[in-house]
């Protein structure tokens, strides 16, 4: 058979730029390569020497859309290095300060970025004419998002009030009872979004995922939780590197992480649902269940609803906050330098991400290693692909490679994080 | 003077990443030349919240880098009450959802302020770390001079 090859230039709809390549065999796609071809970044290199209290601010760099997670991940790592647990009142500002960034990310990816895949539109522009309302509604409940960062975080992009040991300042309850309200008009959005979502014609596509995600005693997890699978580990994030590792591959300047032991796995909003269903609230569970989810997701094309069911929990979780609000003693705990190696694992919207540091005596970081959810799902991306191209092989090839982005875009994938243009070239031989 | 009509403008880019950041810089020459009336802001990354920025405001002036065009520096008015801001003048951007997006989509959305100016001005280096291309820097006197000029119409209708 005569090998074909078929070029995308960009990929649109996503954060960041890559290429992917399809090679056929026998009518089957025998290789899927995510191409990421960014410049590697080097963040953790050049925080070797700085302060472990700079951390936060200079992780939260690595991304314009999920500045909090980086914050959060650091300054638990930094905190357990320094054998201090920041708990009470600042321990649930920070779950409120994630409540945002969700809301925000997921807004935007599910309505902005994703949605109009499945009511098939070019992008969230044309599907505007006809769904006015739902766009209205996404850019309202994003706005909520970013009031919480505005006034928790000090902006909206790259918060600035997020200190190890706590923040800066504590709003008062004057300011919180204003954010309510508008978290209030939010989250009656989101449940509209979720009514919304449910009604998309979705693929019947499911995959065996080994899920992994933290799980927590009570709650649904942000910050704090161990490391567990829906395969048996169940693990405390200092011992993430004796289950992990990272992997050079030729064809992506980003990482690919694997599970030692079994390869792929698939963290984020959908792994983080199924493995901790029974931790949201009835309500919640009762929207997802008339959402037509189960209590486990394995349709990567179901994603969108599980985010925007995220949305609701972080709207309702938010208020709880806020109602339950005891102003702080001080805004951050005192904090002394020591030598000592610190881990993170905290829940970012594209799923977990672990932080490791060691610092020296005098509180000067000596290494740094961060692992982003991107990097972790890139095998399971292209195995998702292999997957879904083989059974899309028969269609024209622009079908072909429109059915490819969707899968990408199930993942809300940040390949800024991870390492910018997804450029796709399909080998057929 | 009877108050005018409520006026922002919006300077876009990034100042770290070369003459991505010839919108903040005019922002910052205007701040002090122009009449405190008028609200003056930088934007980074997410130029959604454009729309909550100018929610409200009856005139808009958008001041963004171009991708590389044929002349470094050389400074485009567009008015988007006669035209569409064309999508590959502002590709610049690696956000997911960018300028020419969310101006097209507040525009079906009827969300776009009554009179929305956008200056674009063409680079040509856009590395991490870049100083502003000389053409580009020399073009900022130039912007500036140019939304001065065009306030007092913008603001009070004054020809």
């Amino acid at each position: 058979m005569a090998s074909k090859t078929i070029r995308v230039d960009y990929i649109a709809r996503v954060e960041g730029e890559g290429a992917l390549d399809l090679h056929v065999r026998d009518g089957r796609v025998t290789r899927a390569h995510l191409k990421i071809f960014e410049p590697p970044r080097l963040f953790e290199a050049l925080l070797r020497g700085r302060d472990f209290a700079e951390a936060p601010d200079i992780t939260a760099r690595i991304c314009g859309i999920c500045p909090v997670a980086y914050q959060m991940s650091s300054v638990h790592a930094m905190e357990n290095a320094l054998g201090v647990e920041v708990g009470g009142p600042l321990r649930a500002l920070r779950r409120l300060l994630y409540c945002g960034e969700w809301i925000e990310s997921h807004t935007l990816h599910a309505v902005m970025l994703h949605a109009p895949d499945f009511l098939g539109y070019p992008d969230a522009i044309q599907m505007a004419r006809e769904h006015g309302d739902a766009v209205r509604r996404a850019l309202a409940l994003k706005k909520a998002g970013n009031e919480v960062l505005r006034l928790l975080g000090g902006r909206e992009i790259h918060p600035v009030n997020v200190r190890v040991g706590g923040f800066y300042r504590v709003p008062s309850r004057r300011e919180f009872a204003r954010l309510a309200e508008e978290l209030k008009r939010g989250r009656d959005l989101a449940v509209a979004t979720v009514q919304w979502v449910a009604k998309f014609p979705f693929p019947d596509f499911e995959r065996d995922y080994e899920f992994v995600a933290l799980r927590h005693p009570d709650e649904y997890p942000f910050n704090e939780g161990r490391v567990v699978s829906s395969r048996g580990l169940d693990i405390a994030a200092k011992d993430y590197d004796s289950e992990f590792e990272e992997r050079h591959v030729a064809h992506s300047t980003a990482l690919q992480s694997v599970l030692k032991r079994r390869g792929s796995y698939l963290v984020g909003p959908m792994a983080r649902y199924s493995l901790n269903f029974d931790r949201l609230p009835a309500d919640v569970q009762a929207l997802a269940r008339e959402a037509g989810l189960g209590a486990t997701c394995r349709n990567p094309f179901r994603s969108i609803v599980v985010r925007t069911i995220e949305v609701v929990y972080a709207c309702e979780e938010a208020l709880r906050i806020i109602a339950s609000f005891e102003p702080p003693e001080a805004a951050a705990v005192a904090l002394e330098p020591r030598a000592g190696v610190g881990h993170g694992c905290t829940e970012a919207p594209r799923g977990m991400l672990y932080h490791r540091y060691e610092i020296a005596a005098d509180g000067s970081i000596r290494n740094a290693r961060i692992v982003p959810p991107t990097s972790q799902n890139q095998l399971s991306i292209e195995e998702d692909l292999c997957e879904a191209a083989t059974l899309a092989l028969d269609l024209p090839d622009d079908a072909l490679r429109d059915r490819c982005e969707e899968v990408i875009r199930n993942y809300d994938p940040c390949i800024s994080c991870a390492a910018h243009f997804l450029k796709l070239a399909v080998h057929r031989t | 003077m009877r108050p005018g009509r409520k006026v922002l403008i919006v300077g876009i880019g990034n100042p770290d990443r070369g003459d991505d950041g010839i919108g903040p810089l005019v922002v910052r020459q205007l701040a002090g030349r122009v009449p405190p009336s008028i609200r003056l802001i930088a934007r980074t990354g997410d130029a959604l919240a454009l729309i909550e920025d100018w929610a409200g405001r009856d005139a808009v002036v958008l001041v963004d880098a171009a991708a590389p065009g044929t002349t470094p520096g050389r400074v485009h008015r567009i008015d988007l009450l006669e035209e569409e801001l064309p999508t590959d003048l502002s590709r610049a951007s690696t956000h997911a959802f960018g300028v020419a997006d969310t101006v097209g989509l507040a525009r079906t959305l009827d969300l776009l302020p009554a009179s929305v100016i956008v200056y674009a001005v063409e680079g040509v280096n856009f590395e991490p770390g870049a100083a502003l291309s000389p053409e580009v820097a020399a073009a900022a006197e130039e912007v500036v001079s140019r939304i001065a000029a065009e306030l007092c119409h913008l603001e009070h209708d004054c020809a």
